[in-house]
């Protein structure tokens, strides 16, 4: 176990662990927006910043990626802490200021009207949706594209890319809520990315549960699973 | 670009994905720039997911999506060429073209980019026309500069 | 090709090819790098070539092409051995003066030499002219001894043989701390220990070990590293060669910006030269060391100078930098340890070997040792790459070296470290050039650009300049760049068309401090500088600009106004034959006038007038 302190307070870690989910852990209310548990750590929205000791050096750094390490000081809310998770909410939501989380970020630590040209961008280019259809999924629908203040998040071709299977975990996970999805009895659409694919019905309860294209990917990544068991709804297994 | 040609570029790189730079640089200098079916094709065959080769072609500068000119301009806006009057040169190729950074002429002969230093500094201001480097220039060359590419005979 | 498989049969080539070659032999050496190629050198060494062979001279008399030879203002530049003497801005058509009066009757050609400015004098060797006469060029001089497409040239010069004593004499660590001892600083931007890294980097865990030559130099305005790889490919890769014995690496990358064609073009012949001497490989001269290398290019973007967004890019991948938590020479490329240093790094390796550590120690200043190559250019007479010894000062390379300022302005800033460095006041040139005596300043040694800018040049559009650059090539990926420099440019660009405000420059202050501060590489953590050494220097020029709406040096179009002076104009219309915008009216022989409505502020008009009639306002 390793042994480290956040605001003063012990506590323990395993090796390879980051000090942003040992201090989540641990009930520390480090805010972060493209930090999740289920993927690597990306260190893009830079709010998760901290003041770490290590030694005799202090430095303000990303506690998403920054390694649990025996004895380093962590602390969450210095004067130069709080200055820099101030301008970063302040100038994430002068790109988006109708985002949501990002205006309860603003109300939480008390940051004012922007000082910039406010923009209207329902995205906030966390990459959490690229990561966990890359990472998790598997089927690298999406990515980045272009540079700099012209990144987005996108299909290759504009739109409808071909290898996404409409399983919803970018909507899932994305914390701007900027994508929606659509369903009617026979299709779901995920409406950012422009993709519509059909619903296979329940064999059981002939309600619409999951696209085609979904299902027969999963069984085919997947082995030793019986094909009837994807004709049946979650509810009907 | 025709398969045959796109495989010989991927032969030619071993098929490896790491190489996806180079195998798009290459195509570029052929074809003048990169086609969605190529990339698609690229894609399929090396093979890559298409995300990859998206990301790719619009992250790095050297890769155009939409066709250049016959002759693409590149103004350089280094240091030493902003220091000498380059945006000068530039504005005046605006004019002189009536197009855009980005944009090609409407008879398709010159696109105009810029790019972040060429490395020629002793002749700054310099604008590539095609593969020619033109150093030293002023807004009042531009025209003169431009000249020979519009001679028909010029191929 | 014969196969080298021992250093006695180095040294043996190397013998035969001294000996079948005649020192007194006439040889004409024309500079043939990318800037000379821009001024035509081809189309001379086509003529002298035909010239030669009409008369019959082909076999009597040797052409040799080199790289750039530093005065890339003065090319094409052709020298004429024995006599050494050195002919400037040569053309196609005097050639054949060149031929009749110079080769076969000896006579020296006046109007081809360089001339000093100062005394009239014309120079005709190489050495006593004042640009090349204060230099130290220890790494950029071989460039003008060799073709850089012939191995066998670079074997003349020794090429190799450090190579050969390093696998034959010396153990890995022993390489390293010589390295070490030699206080060889990184020499692309961030001056790191190179024998530190080296030993971090063998010591490393791991089966695998990369070296890397980062040949991406992405500062605009400097162009050392390509004057390296066009003019002398072998230097750095007998570098890398040594670096990847100390290192324990059997594998290398040479990774050239795309902007740099000819650069790669040489650096892959040298590489296939290596091989059909069977110098890469295995067992190579005969020891256990296995080495091989290719070159990769990069497909335009200044991040990719940056060490983990490089190996990114070499990967494959978008040139996105990763937090360096785990340093590279620990996990580099593909996880493995990878040691990345900068072509001038690399070039200065087989020079420390060979000359040894006091020799080399007893260059430049205690913190800074060895000889830097810099890129003079801008607003200076005398453009080119020099090389000097670490401690000499600004003063000493703008003036003794560079002649000074060009045109009639005054001297008023030194940039250096690009887009990551600070602007020296002219105030301050008398500073000696070391890593951290310009980090004290505000600036740093960068890559080494160091752009010359007179009082018409305005430093607060630089600043914006730098700012647009910074912004157009951050990858994007974390808030604080992305954001934090548009923004800044923004503020900028207001100032620059007389929008600013008060308290726009505490707010870039503010707004360079979380850049500095919370930017994931050090392509934003360095972005601010320009801004805060402009700020820290030339606050004057931005409170003109705030407050009084108006630029001194001249420059911000929203805030000059071209017109004609009445008394200078003499009505000869070039002017108004020239005004892309048809903003110009005058009668023959008559004053003619601006309308400042129509004027675009390109300047063509007070480039076109021979009488100095144009002024901005």
């Amino acid at each position: 176990m390793i042994k480290f302190t956040i605001d003063g307070v012990e506590v323990q870690a395993e090796e390879g662990q980051n000090v942003l989910q040992v201090a989540l852990d641990n009930g520390f209310d480090i805010p972060h927006l493209c930090y999740h548990e289920a993927l690597e750590p990306y260190g893009a929205c830079r709010l998760c910043q901290v003041e770490v000791t290590k030694g005799n050096r202090t430095s303000l750094t990303t506690s998403c990626n920054y390694p649990a390490l025996e004895g380093i000081d962590v602390q969450t809310s210095t004067d130069k802490v709080n200055k820099a998770r101030k301008m970063v909410i302040e100038l994430l939501l002068s790109r988006s200021p109708n985002v949501p989380v990002l205006k309860e970020l603003a109300e939480e630590y008390s940051v004012g009207e922007p000082r910039f040209k406010l923009g209207d961008d329902d995205c906030i280019l966390c990459g959490l949706c690229e990561r966990v259809c890359r990472e998790v999924v598997g089927v690298e629908a999406i990515s980045f594209l272009g540079r700099g203040s012209d990144r987005k998040v996108g299909p290759p071709l504009g739109i409808n890319p071909q290898t996404c299977i409409g399983c919803g975990a970018c909507a899932y996970v994305c914390p701007a809520d900027c994508i929606k999805i659509e369903e009617n009895e026979n299709e779901r659409t995920i409406v950012r990315w422009g993709r519509t694919l059909p619903m296979k019905k329940c064999k059981v309860c002939g309600r619409s549960f999951a696209p085609w294209f979904q299902l027969s990917y999963f069984d085919k990544i997947t082995e030793g699973i019986p094909k009837d068991f994807w004709e049946k709804c979650p509810d009907c297994r | 670009m025709d398969p045959k040609g796109i495989d010989r570029i991927l032969e030619k790189y071993e098929y490896k994905d790491s190489a996806v730079i180079a195998i798009l640089q290459d195509l570029q200098e052929e074809d003048n720039y990169l086609s969605e079916n190529d990339l698609v094709y690229i894609s399929e065959n090396l093979p890559i997911p298409l995300t990859r080769v998206y990301s790719i072609a619009t992250f790095y500068n050297a890769f155009s999506l939409t066709p250049r000119g016959k002759y693409p301009i590149s103004v350089c806006l280094g240091t030493a060429c902003h220091v000498r009057g380059a945006p000068m040169v530039l504005d005046r190729l605006r004019l002189e073209l009536d197009i855009d950074v980005g944009g090609v002429t409407d008879d398709g002969l010159f696109s105009l980019e810029t790019v972040n230093c060429l490395g020629a500094c002793a002749m700054g201001p310099i604008v590539v026309v095609g593969k020619d480097y033109h150093g030293q220039m002023t807004p009042a060359k531009v025209g003169t500069a431009l000249k020979k590419y519009r001679k028909p005979s010029k191929e | 090709m014969k196969s080298i498989n021992t250093p006695q049969e180095l040294e043996k080539i190397r013998k035969e090819i001294v000996g079948g070659r005649d020192p007194e032999k006439p040889c004409i050496a024309i500079t043939s790098g990318t800037s000379a190629r821009a001024y035509g050198s081809e189309k001379v060494i086509d003529t002298l070539r035909a010239a030669l062979k009409k008369q019959g001279l082909t076999k009597k008399i040797d052409i040799r092409i080199t790289g750039g030879q530093g005065f890339d203002e003065r090319e094409p530049l052709l020298i004429v051995y024995p006599q050494d003497i050195l002919y400037q801005q040569v053309k196609p058509k005097d050639i054949s003066e060149i031929v009749s009066e110079t080769l076969l009757g000896n006579r020296i050609i006046d109007r081809l030499l360089y001339k000093d400015p100062q005394t009239g004098e014309k120079i005709a060797n190489k050495d006593d002219i004042p640009f090349y006469k204060a230099q130290t060029p220890y790494v950029f001089g071989n460039n003008s001894k060799i073709d850089p497409t012939s191995i066998e040239d670079y074997f003349t010069i020794g090429g190799y043989s450090t190579l050969a004593k390093v696998l034959t004499e010396f153990s890995p660590e022993q390489v390293i701390d010589i390295i070490k001892k030699s206080g060889l600083r990184g020499r692309g931007g961030g001056g790191f220990p190179t024998g530190i890294k080296w030993e971090s980097c063998r010591n490393a865990p791991g089966n695998k070990h990369y070296v890397i030559c980062n040949a991406d130099e992405g500062d605009p305005g400097a162009y050392m590293d390509r004057g390296l790889l066009e003019g002398n490919p072998h230097s750095i890769l007998e570098g890398m060669m040594i670096g990847a014995y100390a290192i324990g690496s059997d594998e290398g990358y040479v990774y050239v910006r795309y902007e740099y064609p000819l650069a790669s073009e040489n650096v892959e012949k040298a590489i296939e030269q290596l091989r059909d001497y069977g110098l890469l490989g295995k067992n190579i001269l005969g020891t256990a060391f296995n080495f091989d290398i290719k070159v990769s290019r990069g497909g335009g973007a200044f991040i990719c100078g940056e060490s983990t967004a490089l190996m990114a890019s070499l990967e494959g991948k978008v040139g996105e930098p990763r937090a360096k938590h785990i340093h590279t020479v620990e996990s580099g490329l593909w996880d493995q340890p990878t040691d990345l240093n900068n072509v001038e790094t690399w070039a200065n390796v087989p020079l420390i070997i060979n000359k040894g550590v006091d020799w080399y120690t007893g260059i430049g200043t205690e913190g800074s040792k060895g000889t830097k190559i810099f890129s003079l250019v801008g607003k200076v007479k005398n453009t080119g790459l020099v090389e000097v010894p670490m401690g000499m000062t600004i003063r000493e390379i703008v003036y003794d070296i560079g002649g000074g300022i060009a045109g009639n302005g005054t001297l008023k800033a030194v940039q250096t470290g690009g887009p990551s460095g600070g602007a020296i006041p002219a105030s301050l040139i008398d500073m000696p050039v070391d890593y951290d005596k310009l980090k004290e300043v505000g600036s740093m040694m960068g890559s080494g650009g160091m752009i010359v800018m007179d009082n018409k040049t305005c430093m607060v559009d630089i600043a914006r300049y730098f700012m647009n650059f910074l912004k157009d090539e951050s990858c994007g990926k974390c808030t604080t760049c992305r954001e934090g420099t548009r923004r800044m440019y923004e503020v900028l660009d207001a100032i620059t068309k007389g929008e600013g405000k008060e308290g726009d420059i505490e707010l870039l202050e503010e707004l360079s401090w979380i850049v500095a501060e919370g930017s994931l590489c050090a392509l934003g953590q360095t972005a601010p500088n320009p801004v805060l050494s402009t700020i820290r220097y030339f606050r004057d020029e931005y409170d003109a600009h705030i407050k009084e709406k108006s630029c001194p040096a001249g420059v911000c179009k929203a805030l000059i106004t071209y017109s004609i002076d009445e008394e200078a104009c003499t009505g000869c219309g070039m002017c108004k034959k020239i005004c892309p915008s048809d903003a110009i009216t005058g009668e023959k022989k008559k004053l003619h006038v601006i309308d400042t409505e129509k004027c675009i502020r390109c300047g063509a008009c007070m480039a076109a007038c021979n009488f100095d009639a144009v002024t901005v306002v």
